[in-house]
């Protein structure tokens, strides 16, 4: 008997998003097979690799980022260059120092660096909050509304200010937002719901399913990113169809294995080929699992899992 | 193809004499056609029935045996489905075209890496061995020989069924696969395999070619294989490591249910960043035994990491050991914290400790590998469990500190705990194990720790 494969074509689709405008726009999402399936039928569009740099510059605990980012004294300035990385098809600008706990610094003067760094880089641009409830509803809103017409991507509301986020971001300023949840489909699920209560168009709407490095409850978030993909595909479940971006380089860089230094661990190596490997060896896995997009830090990950991705679709 | 619970009923004895260990004939039918009780656990299915009923009840993917290892045996495609049962293995490689002092050299960092995570003994499990057509027979089996002493399960990668017969015999008695069948020469290889009793890999030009190809070896009556995926391109390895695993679990192919060998050295042309790329996407993406170029701390410490994850059940958490873990050096004399053992618990409480470089003896009870608020909801972490636990473990005699960090999520714990250690100070921890490095610190400021 010869063999007879079968494709697992789907009559649902993952959403078509487009991030950035101005001649700078990427398309996340949009494919109707199993993520990396491009066996089955063509994916329109491959999954894509976002590079983070934080309001407070380059990662410095990262080894290797100071020769990379030489030169660059601003954070716009280090933002262009790692538009220059290759493989980069986004620029994330964490605004970490936002966060009351920490610098505090002003809503106004994150807007400003917001500003400065689009207009420093050639790709499109996503914005990461402090992680303070409070602060990012603000923050968001604002920076949104100063980036009008950019189509630049907030990640992400949570369940706790989605209403201020989603209103101002999507609805006022017309940019995209992504929603955050627990590693959890139902609860991923819910505030996809409630994002739509508001109004919100789904292709709007990216999910930021939680993260986790390798070995450190990844498979939490491996069979939950597994499971959402299943559910938008096979059941054609709507509020799941959103594209699913997961942040790979902050957790990478701070586990155990990546943090001892190598006079702690000299059996391990030097700390730099042990987090790069990190970095890969996790977003290889998100992508096998389904991410449309993942956000590292270091060049040499960047353009290993861009190659990888080049590879397989 | 799968047969329904009813279907299997349907040639069952029909008697309900629980000697299978279920209430019902109509219960052990469907448990039989989920695939959770083989066929023979019921005594009195006639032997037509069992004629009738074997082939379609056979597990859709064999299960390889190779010396410790089991490969295959997978019934989902996705973990939560159920669970993956067999972990993949990693291979080194080898091979004879190597000068041989750097064949030397490959093989002393084997042993390398070699340590242990949550109960799970991590290191390289296999070398695979290649032939090169230009090289003579005796270079090959020096190298193997070589081989042979290094205490790895070993595969021949080798497609001269003569040389293979000799390399077999060399290594006679160890856990080998033997890799190397095609289309033209399957039938020498096949009558080799089977006369050493070792699992044969098969390979083919094309995904058409290869089930043509097994199901000829099938068709001399071998069934101990595995599937060596393409090595040709990136895109073509994956393609096929997914199709012919879909084809056994999904669409009961059974020509295509074995385990896969991904020559994730041969697709990556020396490139070490692009191999821990691969090995993560086919430890995810069904490779069952995946050969590496070489294998060192910097790739293995996430890629057994993700293995242990991927290959869990999903309905059994990941535990640790119960025990005293001393972290940064710690002594009798530093203080105590407590904690449960859900291994993602454990990890995270124990990194955060590790970073404050504070002495600590972190304590771990059962808690039935719940985290800390599910256990104290499940009644495993209570103030009895945890007095229980240093009484047992005799901690009065071996800790001379008596100052006992508690998870702060069960804070309300710690009046019914000093009760039951009167002699014991009760620290509420911080909520959050982040927070536990400066908690540390400011407790090690204050001279408290």
């Amino acid at each position: 008997m010869p063999f007879t494969d079968k494709p697992q074509v789907f009559g649902a689709s993952i959403n078509a998003l487009t991030v950035g405008a101005e001649g700078r726009e990427i398309v996340l999402g949009g494919s109707n097979v199993l993520p990396l399936y491009s066996f089955d039928a063509p994916i329109p569009n491959a999954p894509r690799v976002g590079v983070e740099v934080s309001d407070r510059g380059y990662d410095k605990t990262v080894p290797g980022l100071a020769e990379f980012y030489a030169g660059c004294e601003t954070v716009p300035e280090q933002a262009k260059k790692a538009c220059t990385m290759e493989g980069c098809d986004f620029i994330v600008l964490t605004l970490d120092s936002a966060d009351p706990n920490a610098e505090n610094t002003s809503v106004e003067d994150c807007v400003e660096l917001v500003k400065a760094v689009y207009d420093a880089i050639d790709k499109p641009l996503a914005v990461i909050g402090s992680k303070n409830i409070e602060k990012d509803a603000d923050l968001f809103v604002k920076v949104a509304d100063a980036m009008r017409g950019k189509n630049i991507l907030c990640l992400s509301c949570r369940e706790e200010n989605y209403k201020q986020v989603g209103a101002g971001v999507v609805l006022a300023a017309g940019c995209l937002v992504g929603g955050e949840s627990a590693v959890d489909i139902n609860l991923a699920k819910q505030l996809n719901v409630l994002l739509s209560q508001l109004g919100i168009p789904s292709t709007s709407v990216v999910m930021n399913l939680g993260s986790a490095a390798a070995g450190y409850g990844f498979e939490y978030l491996a069979s939950t990113i597994e499971r959402v993909k299943n559910a938008a595909l096979t059941q054609n479940d709507q509020a799941l169809q959103m594209p699913v971006v997961t942040i790979v380089g902050d957790d990478a860089w701070s586990v155990k294995e990546t943090l001892l230094e190598e006079s702690e661990e000299p059996e391990w190596g030097p700390r730099e080929e042990r987090g790069i490997q990190m970095e890969i060896e996790t977003a290889a896995a998100c992508i096998a699992c389904g991410s449309d997009a993942v956000l590292l830090r270091h060049p040499v990950a960047v353009k290993t899992i861009a190659d990888m991705i080049k590879e397989l679709v | 193809m799968a047969l329904k619970g009813l279907d299997i009923f349907k040639l069952s004895p029909k008697t309900n004499c629980k000697e299978c260990g279920c209430p019902t004939c109509m219960a052990f039918c469907m448990k039989v056609a989920q695939g959770a009780l083989p066929l023979d656990k019921c005594p009195h299915m006639s032997a037509e029935a069992i004629a009738k009923l074997s082939e379609a009840t056979a597990p859709p993917m064999k299960t390889i045996t190779v010396g410790d290892h089991k490969f295959g045996g997978e019934t989902v495609m996705f973990r939560h489905d159920k669970t993956f049962v067999s972990r993949p293995v990693y291979a080194a490689y080898v091979c004879d075209a190597m000068p041989v002092e750097v064949q030397d050299e490959k093989l002393a960092k084997v042993p390398a890496v070699d340590y242990d995570r949550i109960g799970e003994h991590m290191y390289v499990e296999f070398i695979n061995v290649n032939h090169f057509e230009e090289k003579s027979a005796d270079e090959y089996l020096a190298l193997v020989e070589k081989v042979k002493g290094c205490g790895r399960g070993i595969i021949l990668a080798c497609t001269d069924a003569d040389l293979a017969a000799k390399a077999l015999e060399a290594v006679k008695g160890l856990p080998v696969i033997l890799n190397g069948a095609n289309e033209s020469n399957y039938e020498a290889m096949c009558k080799v395999a089977q006369a050493a009793g070792v699992p044969l890999g098969v390979s083919a030009a094309n995904i058409d070619a290869l089930h043509d190809t097994v199901a000829a070896i099938e068709a001399l009556g071998y069934k101990e294989l595995f599937i060596s995926v393409d090595d040709k391109s990136i895109r073509e390895a994956f393609a096929q490591a997914v199709r012919v695993r879909r084809a056994a679990l999904k669409n009961g192919d059974r020509t295509f249910g074995y385990p896969s060998i991904v020559h994730v050295q041969r697709l990556t042309k020396g490139n070490r960043y692009m191999e821990a790329a691969l090995a993560s996407l086919f430890t995810c993406r069904y490779g069952s035994v995946i050969i590496m170029d070489e294998m060192d701390y910097a790739k293995a410490l996430p890629l057994y990491a993700l293995r242990q994850n991927i290959f869990t059940d999903p309905q059994k958490p990941m535990k640790v050991e119960p025990g005293i873990y001393p972290l940064n050096g710690a002594g009798p004399e530093n203080i105590c914290a407590t904690t449960v053992d859900f291994a993602l618990t454990y990890f995270v409480v124990s990194g955060e400790m590790e970073r404050s470089k504070v002495p600590v003896n972190l304590l771990i009870s059962d808690a039935g590998g719940y985290s800390v608020l599910t256990a104290w909801a499940a009644g495993k972490l209570s103030a009895g469990s945890i007095a229980k636990f240093i009484e047992e473990q005799d901690i009065a005699s071996k800790i001379s500190n008596r100052t006992l960090l508690l998870p702060g999520k069960v804070a309300v714990l710690k009046g019914e705990l000093e009760a039951k250690l009167p002699d014991w100070k009760i620290v509420i921890a911080p909520n959050e194990a982040v927070q536990l490095v400066k908690f540390l610190r400011d407790m090690q400021e204050a001279g408290e720790a």
